[in-house]
C-alpha cells in the first residue's frame, strides 16, 4: 500500500509548503516499508523535481475542468488516482485548499482524518500522529481507527530535505466531469513572504501608535527577508490588512522566529503565535505580559530600538 | 431562502486549558464556553443578513450534549429561527459531519453555513465533511458573500492572496474574518429566544473514525533572556550563534 502525496501547484509552480509535503509522505512511506507516489493537477514546471525529496514517481494530471479549484471535482481526481496507485495514507498541505479537500476525500475513501499534523506519526504499532489543538496551547496525540488515512501538515513541521534525484512523470488525463464552482478571478499579494510560509517575522501591535509609522517594521523585515504581521487590535483599525492579523481569530503561525514589537501578548495573540521556535519581544512596558512567553527580550522605545536592530542586521549579513 | 447553521461550543478564548483523566480528557473545570467565534460571528450574522434581505429563516443546528443548549439559546437571541441538537457528545468530527448531514438531508435547506473552523480542535474538517455527504460544492474560508437569485459570488482567502467565484444553487460554506461583524443580543431577543422552537433529535449511527490517545501542554519557557536596547548586536549574536534561527 503505498503513500500518495498530493503536492500543490498554484500558478504551475511548487511553493515550499509542497516540498514539505513530499518530504513528509516519503518518510512515512519509509517507515512504512512503502514507496511514495506523488499527485500533481494542472500544468506544473519540473513536476518530476519532486523526486529529488524522496518521492518514486509523480502523476500530473490534466483536464479541461481542472484549470481552477474546485473541492467537489479535485476531491473526485486524487480519490481515483488514490484508488488507481492502491495507497492507504494521502498526505496534503494544511493550506486552505487541502482543508477544503481532506475532509471530502475522507468521506470518500473511509478514511480517518487528521488534519494539521506537525510532526512525523508513530508507526510502531499502529499510526499516532500529533497535531496542536486548543489555539495552540497544547497539543494533542491521535490515533486513526481506520485502514485508511488522510493527513494534512501544518507549515514549517518539516525540513524539506533534497538528496535524491529528479524522476519520471506520467501524464494522465482525467475528465470526470465539471464543477458548480467557477472562479472569477485570483488576486495575489504583490511581493514579499507568504504569512503562513515564513520561517521569520515581524510583527507588530498598538505600540506603533498609527499606520504611518510601519516604515521602520518593514525595513527590519525586509533585512531579515521576513514577513510582517500584525495584532488583532491592528487588523481592527484598519491600519494593516487582516490576512496579517496573527492570534487566536487570525492566522495561527509557527515561524522560527517572530519578533513582536509593540504587541502586550493577550492570550488570544499568544494562541496564534506560541508555537514559534524563538520569540523576541520589544516593548517598552517591562511588565508586558509577552516577556513570560519570550525567549529574548528588549525593554525600551521601539521606535529607537526597531531602528538599531536593523542596522545590526544589516551589518551582520554583510560580514 | 433558508439557511441551515452549524454552532459548536468551546471553551472561551481566555480559557486555560488543562487535563484529565492521565491526560486523555480535556478538564472541563471552572471553564467558561461559549459559542464558537467564527460560528457565531461571521456564519451566523452573515446568514441572518441574508434572510433579512431576501426573506427566510435561519436553523441552527449542534451536535452535542443537553449542557450545550446555552449556545443554542444565544444563537436563537441573536435572531436564529429555530434550532436542532443532535443529542450525542461526539467523539470525532466524522460524527459530527455525519448527523449535521443526516439532518440536512431531511430538510430542504439552500445554503449551510459553519465557522471556518473550531478554536479548540483548529481541525476544519466538518465542512468539507458535509459538502461531500451532501455532494455539494464547498466554499470555504469565505470573507465575502454576495447573493444575486440563484447565483452566488463569494470572495476566499487563500495563502498569499484570495479568489472570487460564482457558485449557483446550493453549497456548504465555511465563514472567515470580514464575512460579517459581531451581534450581541438585545434583550427582547434574548426573551424571545426562550420559547422558539429548540427541537432534540437522537443522533444516526456512526462510528469514530479517530481518537486522541494523549494530550500534552507545552513545556514552559525556560525563562526569557533580557538584552540591553543599545546592544542590538549582541541580540543579532544570540539569534545566530544560540537560537541559530538567522
Amino acid at each position: 500500500m503505498s503513500v500518495l502525496a498530493y503536492i500543490e501547484s498554484p500558478g504551475g509552480h511548487f511553493k515550499k509548503s509542497g516540498f514539505e509535503v513530499a518530504t513528509y509522505a516519503s518518510k512515512v512511506a519509509a517507515a512504512l516499508n512503502t514507496n511514495a507516489v506523488a499527485v500533481v493537477i494542472g500544468k506544473v514546471e519540473n513536476a518530476g523535481s519532486l523526486g529529488q525529496y524522496g518521492i518514486s514517481k509523480v502523476i500530473q494530471v490534466n483536464g479541461d475542468s481542472l484549470v481552477n479549484f474546485d473541492s467537489q471535482v479535485f476531491t473526485k481526481v486524487l480519490s481515483s488516482i488514490y484508488q488507481e496507485v492502491g495507497a492507504n495514507t494521502l498526505i496534503m498541505s494544511h493550506t486552505a485548499n487541502g482543508k477544503s479537500m481532506a475532509g471530502r476525500l475522507a468521506i470518500r475513501l473511509n478514511a480517518g482524518c487528521i488534519s494539521g499534523v506537525n510532526a512525523l506519526p508513530n508507526t510502531s504499532g499502529g499510526f499516532t500522529v500529533s497535531k496542536s489543538v486548543y489555539s495552540g496551547k497544547a497539543t494533542a496525540t491521535y490515533g486513526i481507527n481506520t485502514p485508511d488515512r488522510v493527513i494534512t501538515v501544518m507549515g514549517n513541521s518539516i525540513q524539506p530535505q533534497s538528496t535524491g534525484s529528479a524522476v519520471d512523470v506520467e501524464n494522465k488525463s482525467l475528465d470526470l466531469g465539471g464543477g458548480k464552482v467557477k472562479v472569477v478571478e485570483v488576486k495575489s499579494e504583490e511581493g514579499g513572504v507568504p504569512l503562513p510560509e515564513a520561517e521569520l517575522v515581524v510583527s507588530a501591535g498598538r505600540g506603533m501608535k498609527g499606520p504611518e509609522n510601519w516604515g521602520i517594521i518593514e525595513d527590519l523585515a525586509s533585512a531579515l527577508g521576513a514577513a510582517t504581521a500584525c495584532s488583532r487590535p491592528v487588523a481592527d483599525a484598519d491600519w494593516r490588512p487582516h490576512h496579517e492579523h496573527v492570534g487566536q481569530t487570525g492566522v495561527a503561525i509557527r515561524p522560527n522566529l517572530y519578533i513582536a514589537v509593540g504587541i502586550s501578548g493577550a492570550i488570544q495573540h499568544l494562541a496564534g503565535v506560541n508555537n514559534s521556535k524563538v520569540i523576541v519581544v520589544i516593548n517598552k512596558d517591562p511588565e508586558a505580559p509577552f516577556f513570560k512567553a519570550a525567549d529574548y527580550g528588549v525593554v525600551g522605545d521601539l521606535f529607537e530600538v526597531v531602528p538599531k536592530l536593523t542596522a545590526a542586521i544589516k551589518k551582520y549579513k554583510n560580514q | 431562502m433558508n439557511i441551515l447553521v452549524c454552532i459548536s461550543k468551546t471553551p472561551d478564548t481566555t480559557a486555560k486549558i488543562s487535563f484529565k483523566s492521565d491526560d486523555t480528557e480535556y478538564n472541563s473545570d471552572g471553564v467558561t464556553f461559549i459559542m464558537n467565534p467564527y460560528d457565531e460571528w461571521y456564519a451566523l450574522v452573515r446568514a441572518l443578513e441574508i434572510t433579512e434581505q431576501n426573506g427566510g429563516s435561519v436553523t441552527v443546528i449542534n451536535v452535542g450534549p443537553a449542557s450545550n443548549d446555552i449556545v443554542i439559546r444565544k444563537a436563537l437571541a441573536i435572531g436564529a429561527s429555530d434550532a436542532v441538537r443532535v443529542d450525542i457528545d461526539a467523539p470525532d468530527s466524522y460524527v459530527v459531519a455525519s448527523n449535521i448531514a443526516a439532518h440536512a438531508k431531511s430538510k430542504t435547506y439552500d445554503l449551510i453555513f459553519l465557522g471556518k473552523e473550531t478554536i479548540d480542535y483548529n481541525g476544519s474538517e466538518v465542512g468539507a465533511m458535509v459538502a461531500e455527504l451532501l455532494d455539494l460544492p464547498y466554499a470555504s474560508y469565505v470573507t465575502k458573500l454576495d447573493i444575486n437569485g440563484n447565483q452566488a459570488t463569494v470572495t476566499r482567502e487563500l495563502e498569499g492572496g484570495e479568489e472570487v467565484s460564482q457558485i449557483d444553487g446550493s453549497f456548504v460554506l465555511s465563514a472567515a474574518k470580514g464575512l460579517a461583524e459581531q451581534r450581541i443580543p438585545n434583550m427582547k431577543g434574548i426573551m424571545m429566544a426562550k420559547s422558539k422552537p429548540l427541537n432534540v433529535v437522537a443522533p444516526i449511527q456512526a462510528d469514530a473514525r479517530v481518537h486522541v490517545a494523549k494530550y500534552t501542554v507545552p513545556p514552559a519557557k525556560a525563562g526569557v533572556k533580557m538584552i540591553d536596547p543599545d546592544n542590538m548586536d549582541e541580540l543579532v549574536r544570540l539569534l545566530h550563534e544560540e537560537a541559530k534561527v538567522i
